[in-house]
């Protein structure tokens, strides 16, 4: 089986972002892979150990994004493919989704899995915009895998509760953060890693369109909300839930 | 004049309140509205969004859209916009309809912006960044332009309006019926639901435990009217049903107030619970976000101050 992984190297989300113009800067920032996406890899790599096959990460962004796609490899991928090019910058979800599609499409795949949202942007949409380009169906939001008689049986989450959704191969698989426990990446996995094949494109090397590239939205100003002030904010000295409570009360909540 | 339409959600015959919100807001536009819903009960429910300020409504009870996910309600919406010719398709964040404009996106190669507070014209929006601290303005080119709205960015509010209902014929093809619910499980919640509680306390990560939650409902049951939620973390890791879920993903509430414990404040959680009138957070991290726009913030220990808020309602409650 064939299983390719869409992976997002991000800013640290533990550090304040910092701005360049209108966007999130990404260049020169401390990255990580994103934490969603751990659990995308661990899927796909417990698929091939139950189905067999390969795993592909997939990913775009800048030159510094290959430590995110190393960090995957680390875990058990077997290879990774970068695309990366100055002129991606501010793409958005679309044309993020024809840059993925386009350099999947230059191999066969059985499936395809990605994080629900990203953790810096959280649009939620481009897996399902990926899904369309490739002409396969989407199973969205899953929290539990399962493959009988070669097909794919899984739990979707829903506003009350969850769905058993059912879909044959070839398809697109959002995974959610409770799908599975990410395996860490031991030493020797660490060191296989610098081994594994490792490919960087530009997207003048996919077959896309130039104009398929250019983003078909932009943020035209930025401006600050009138904060919400933090409000008084003490230590608990044992005397927090007294002065909660009469915060309840001073609301006629109590 | 530009036209703008909704894309509405129907589940067991109503209507996606989210949705009437939206419609609400298009009436204030100077545009054409229309709404296209699609799924058993659709044209049942025409009626009520021609009150949201529908003109035309686009429906078809085709129980396929309810069947299979996406790709048939994705093709028929498509056929549609390329008959009618609409500036702007507006849709609620929900589970559902972000899978559907997401392949509209691709189909129409329209672009689609994704958490909308404000749709202030049919290629003008506007969404909040970094947690709520900023406010972007965002232009949407081309003929077609998409956008997933909030839930309760604006409030429904009926008018005397009445639509036209016109009958949806799409053909789906069979190679669109690949991804099928064959199950569905509601869990049961008991109380107040979380986007009409006019209290609500929520716990993340920082309860350590699932069994902890127990201290959120007794303090629900003793406040009263109130309803316990939760973040995408700990739904995740399973100590609560997904029904309980605040954030991007899950419900968007605007309790009078919502009480936060071992709750950090991740962008992911604040953008489903900022709209509340007034915030409490208990967190052991003093530098946890949710202290920079708090009410009232205890630096401190949640299952430490729990127990004793319980305790100290009750004895309120109890005295004069």
């Amino acid at each position: 089986m064939n299983i390719i992984v869409c992976v997002k190297h991000i800013p640290d989300p533990n550090l304040p972002g910092v701005m360049d113009g209108f966007r999130l800067k990404r260049e020169g920032v401390q990255g990580v892979l994103d934490p969603g996406d751990e659990f995308g890899v661990e899927a796909g790599l417990r698929l091939k150990e139950e189905l067999g096959g390969e795993v592909t990460l997939v990913s775009m962004g800048p030159a510094q994004a290959q430590e995110a796609l190393r960090r995957g490899l680390s875990m058990g991928a077997d290879k990774a493919v970068l695309i990366s090019d100055d002129s991606l910058r501010g793409a958005d979800a679309l044309v993020t989704a024809r840059v993925l599609a386009a350099a999947i499409k230059r191999g066969a795949f059985d499936l395809v899995i990605a994080g629900v949202e990203s953790t810096d942007g959280y649009t939620g949409t481009m897996p399902a915009t990926l899904a369309e380009l490739l002409g396969v169906p989407q199973l969205t939001f899953t929290t539990a895998i399962e493959v009988s008689d070669g097909r794919l049986r899984v739990r979707r989450q829903s506003a009350d509760g969850y769905q058993v959704v059912e879909c044959s191969f070839p398809c697109v698989m959002t995974v959610t953060a409770g799908v599975n426990e990410p395996r860490y990446a031991s030493f020797k996995g660490i060191m296989a890693a610098k081994k594994k094949p490792f490919e960087q494109l530009s997207t003048s090397e996919l077959e896309v369109e130039p104009d398929a590239l250019k983003p078909g939205q932009e943020v035209v100003e930025v401006s600050l909300v009138e904060q919400r002030k933090a409000g008084e904010v003490l230590p608990d000295d044992g005397q927090g839930a007294v002065r909660i409570a009469t915060f309840l009360k001073e609301a006629k909540v109590i | 004049m530009a036209k703008v339409w909704v894309y509405v959600e129907i589940a067991n015959g109503k209507a996606d309140a989210t949705a009437l919100e939206i419609l609400t807001r298009a009436r204030s536009l100077d545009a054409e509205v229309s709404a296209v819903v699609l799924g058993p009960g659709a044209t049942g429910v025409a009626s009520e969004l021609g009150r949201y300020g529908a003109t035309t409504v686009y429906a078809s009870d085709d129980p396929v859209y309810e069947e299979y996910i996406a790709q048939p309600a994705a093709h028929a919406l498509h056929e549609l916009v390329v008959e009618h010719g609409p500036d702007v398709v507006l849709f609620a964040t929900n589970y559902d309809s972000r899978d559907v404009a997401g392949r509209l996106s691709a189909k129409a190669g329209a672009p689609l912006m994704s958490n909308a507070s404000d749709v202030t014209g049919p290629s003008t929006a506007t969404t909040a960044a970094f947690g709520g601290q900023t406010i972007v303005d965002v232009k949407l080119e081309g003929p077609l332009k998409l956008v997933l709205v909030r839930p309760k960015s604006f409030d429904a509010e009926p008018s005397d309006g009445d639509a036209e209902v016109i009958s949806v014929k799409a053909h789906i093809p069979d190679e669109l019926k690949k991804a099928k619910r064959v199950e569905r499980h509601a869990e049961e919640t008991s109380g107040p639901k979380l986007e009409e509680a006019s209290v609500v306390i929520a716990g993340g990560r920082g309860l350590g435990e699932a069994g902890n939650f127990k201290l959120l409902d007794d303090l629900a049951a003793v406040i009263g009217n109130a309803a316990v939620g939760a973040t995408r973390a700990v739904v995740d890791a399973g100590w609560v049903p997904y029904a309980y879920q605040i954030g991007q993903t899950g419900a968007t509430v605007k309790p009078g107030i919502y009480l936060a414990f071992g709750i950090s404040g991740a962008t992911q959680h604040v953008v489903g619970m900022k709209g509340a009138s007034k915030i409490v957070a208990v967190n052991k991290d003093e530098d946890a976000p949710i202290f920079s726009f708090a009410d009232v913030g205890v630096v401190g220990d949640a299952l430490k101050v729990l127990p004793q808020l319980i305790e100290e309602v009750q004895r309120r409650k109890g005295g004069p």
